[in-house]
């Protein structure tokens, strides 16, 4: 059985599921409790969980996160809420050089089950501060785990996932998606494994492989292409960036033999690189053409709307892109 | 110290032209800011806005003690401290209406208003992100032995995050000519002040660095002009920082569209007669006259409509504005930012389409 709920009350079930399986999780952000976070993400959690576990706290980044890591440390299993995932950066060093090192560094004497969700992404001209996705500086970091949900069913799935990790987990959340609608399974064990990739769509002369808020727009470009011109695309979306479900990867190169990489995160340096990377190192006899990325500008993301919607890739640049490769072998 | 009103004292001969600046400045604020607000919930205004109706004093008070030349960082809620330090309301209004000829091309926004040509080191999205502005513009100062002085304007807040403390240290201990401007309005967006800090006055932070500190009723434009206006003398005498909490209260929502669930209408109306405006209008009693009075009102509404006329007329920005600007040398093909724009707007050029016009209501 499956209902149809927003991406916000999906991730509220799986904080409410998470919370009521295990004591030992907690939460705490800026105006979460009180206010129920910016998005209503954490809306009457305080009624249930009291705000012992559901904590306001200061504008102090840098603790919130390097508190997170002591109480990990010391066996609790900590949500962080980064209030925008731009602020990550007030952090940094908690997450870096604490949060993704101790395991290693003391020869796995400890773990770090710390949860960080980041709401990201373009949407309504929030700026140049508030609108960033940053999730590739977090998958060059060896340590970290970082997922990325695309719809409703991902945000339960994953969120419940990125809390039961013992591993360091950024989940990065699309602003634009937390009132988008979706079918979201019942069980409450329904878990979407980090590190695997899900294929939304089928088809045999393209792969789209991408996540997060642009797979909606990969699946709205294989829908015209299908209809419009009968190019088949096949839609992976990963789930998890780090890590990268490498196989799906290679599956969809061997199935198309023409790859499209596509983020709403700057392209130059980004996690679709990786990606291409792979494919050329592992799958170039699979390959008819050049992988194509997609990805912003290389530019900071501007406040005016017109600008705004100029610098990153949506559904009619990724069918362009698709229509690129097929034309190239047709 | 607890927070007390000053005596609205009758003002001396000698302050009588002051006080008119000062409230013909608040009273500027005040008509921009209602008008940001109207066209914001009329849809011609898009991203976030924050109104600082209601603290205008602080912005006032302060920059009446300024130079041109000396440098100021804001907040988020940063109108005010602009117009004061001397912008003009064409560029603000045309930023805020996202055109081209807005003080940032259309690239800041509301939340990023800046002009560096009277020294206003820009508005800002992170919370605390002056401090390290003003620390390093005050070194600047120094190391050129210049006797300008520099301003960081911020919340309570924004006392919480770490660049505050190190930033206060490093001002200290390098005798920095800073100011440090708290509008402390007792709320940081929905959380009350006094859940984040066990203190009642955030100035005993400064005495934790050695700095010196005054706290001031952020409503009285005339105490805070006062109080400013020592500290930059100090500071430009080579004397060091001064920090000055100005009690204030903020009238409107956190920003435009703000539910205000976290507190009562009650309370805001309480504060009512706390509008510095009120308080400067009284103080100037049978001085001003109320025929004067209502045309400091009129000549700025007139400012505002010329402003929003000016705004309205402003093209959007063009396109290819968006892959310029990160860096010197973009703009010029030849280079390698250059050429690397040139090849950015290609990419993206095939799918430039109209854009609807601003969205309300933000969550933020
Ligand atoms: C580093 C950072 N954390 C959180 C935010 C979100 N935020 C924007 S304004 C604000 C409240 C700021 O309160 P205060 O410093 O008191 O300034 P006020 O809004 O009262 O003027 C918060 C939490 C932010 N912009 N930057
Ligand atoms: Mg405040």
């Amino acid at each position: 059985m499956a209902r149809t709920i927003s991406f916000t009350e999906a991730t509220l079930e799986a904080m409410r599921e998470e919370m009521r399986r295990d004591p030992m999780v907690f939460l705490m952000g800026e105006d979460i409790a009180k206010q129920g976070g910016i998005f209503g993400q954490f809306k009457g959690l305080p009624d249930e969980f009291g705000i012992e576990r559901v904590r306001d706290t200061p504008i102090s980044e840098a603790a919130l996160v390097g508190a997170g890591v002591g109480a990990a440390l010391a066996g609790m299993r900590p949500v962080v809420d980064m209030h925008f995932a731009d602020f990550i950066t007030c952090s940094m060093d908690e997450l870096v050089n604490q949060a993704a090192k101790l395991r290693y560094m003391f020869g796995e004497q400890c773990t770090v089950p710390l949860t960080l969700r980041a709401p990201d992404g373009i949407t309504k001209s929030a700026g140049a501060q508030h609108s960033q996705s940053l999730e590739n500086w977090f998958v060059h970091t060896p340590g970290l785990e970082v997922v990325i949900p695309a719809n409703a069913r991902d945000a339960k799935g994953l969120l419940k996932s990125a809390i039961r990790s013992n591993n360091p987990t950024l989940y990065f959340e699309h602003k634009a998606l937390f009132p988008r609608k979706g079918e979201v399974p019942d069980d409450e064990d329904f878990l979407i494994p980090i590190g695997k990739a899900e294929t939304m769509r089928e088809g045999g002369d393209a792969a789209i492989i991408t996540y997060g808020i642009t797979v909606g727009r990969a699946l709205e470009a294989a829908e015209t292409l299908e209809r419009d011109e009968r190019i088949a695309v096949r839609v992976v979306n990963l789930r998890s960036v780090w890590p990268l479900d490498y196989a799906a990867i290679a599956d969809a190169v061997a199935a198309t033999h023409r790859v499209v990489v596509a983020h709403e995160a700057v392209r130059v340096g980004g996690v679709g690189g990786e990606i291409a990377a792979f494919i050329a190192e592992h799958c170039f006899d699979d390959l008819d053409a050049p992988v194509i990325r997609l990805g912003a500008a290389h530019v900071p993301v501007p406040f005016a709307p017109v600008l705004q919607e100029a610098m990153y890739p949506k559904a009619p640049a990724i069918a362009a892109a698709c229509r690129d490769l097929v034309r190239k072998v047709r | 110290m607890t927070h007390t009103l000053t005596p609205d004292a009758p003002l001396a001969d000698s302050e009588i032209s002051l006080a008119r600046a000062l409230l013909q400045m608040m009273i500027r604020v005040r008509v921009l800011e209602e008008g940001i607000e109207r066209h914001f919930l009329a849809g011609e205004i898009p991203g976030f806005a924050h109104l600082s109706i209601g603290q205008e004093a602080v912005a006032a008070g302060v920059c009446a003690a300024l130079r041109r030349d000396d440098y100021i960082a804001s907040t988020h809620r940063g109108h005010g401290h602009t117009l004061a330090k001397g912008t003009a309301m064409r560029a603000m209004v045309a930023e805020l209406f996202a055109r081209a000829d807005g003080m940032c091309r259309g690239k800041g926004g509301s939340m990023h208003i800046a002009d560096f040509s009277i020294g206003m080191l820009g508005a800002n999205g992170v919370v605390a992100g002056g401090f390290g502005l003003v620390a390093g513009a005050a070194l600047a100062a120094r190391l050129r032995k210049t006797d300008q002085v520099a301003v960081c304007f911020f919340g309570d807040g924004a006392t919480n995050r770490g660049p505050f403390h190190e930033n206060l240290n490093l001002a200290a201990i390098w005798n920095l000519p800073a100011l440090f401007v708290l509008e402390n309005n007792h709320y940081a967006s929905t959380t009350e002040t006094s859940e984040t800090m066990k203190i009642e006055d955030v100035a005993i932070r400064a005495d934790g660095y050695g700095i010196p500190s005054q706290i001031v009723d952020g409503f009285d434009a005339l105490a805070v002009y006062y109080a400013a206006g020592e500290a930059v003398e100090r500071a430009r005498r080579g004397e060091g920082p001064t920090f000055i909490e100005c009690k204030t209260y903020r009238v409107r929502g956190h920003y435009i569209g703000d539910p205000e669930r976290y507190r009562t209408k009650g309370e805001v109306e309480a504060h009512k007669s706390d509008d510095p405006i009120v308080r400067l209008q009284a103080r100037l009693g049978p001085t001003l006259s109320q025929q004067e009075f209502e045309e400091l009102w009129g000549t700025a509404k007139s400012e505002f409509a010329d402003a929003l006329a000016f705004a309205r007329a402003s093209a959007q920005p063009e396109t290819g504005e968006a892959f310029r600007g990160a860096y010197e040398g973009d703009r010029d093909p030849e280079t390698p930012h250059g050429a690397f724009a040139v090849r950015e707007e290609a990419a993206f050029a095939p799918f430039f389409t109209e854009v609807p016009s601003a969205g309300t209501g933000s969550a933020h």
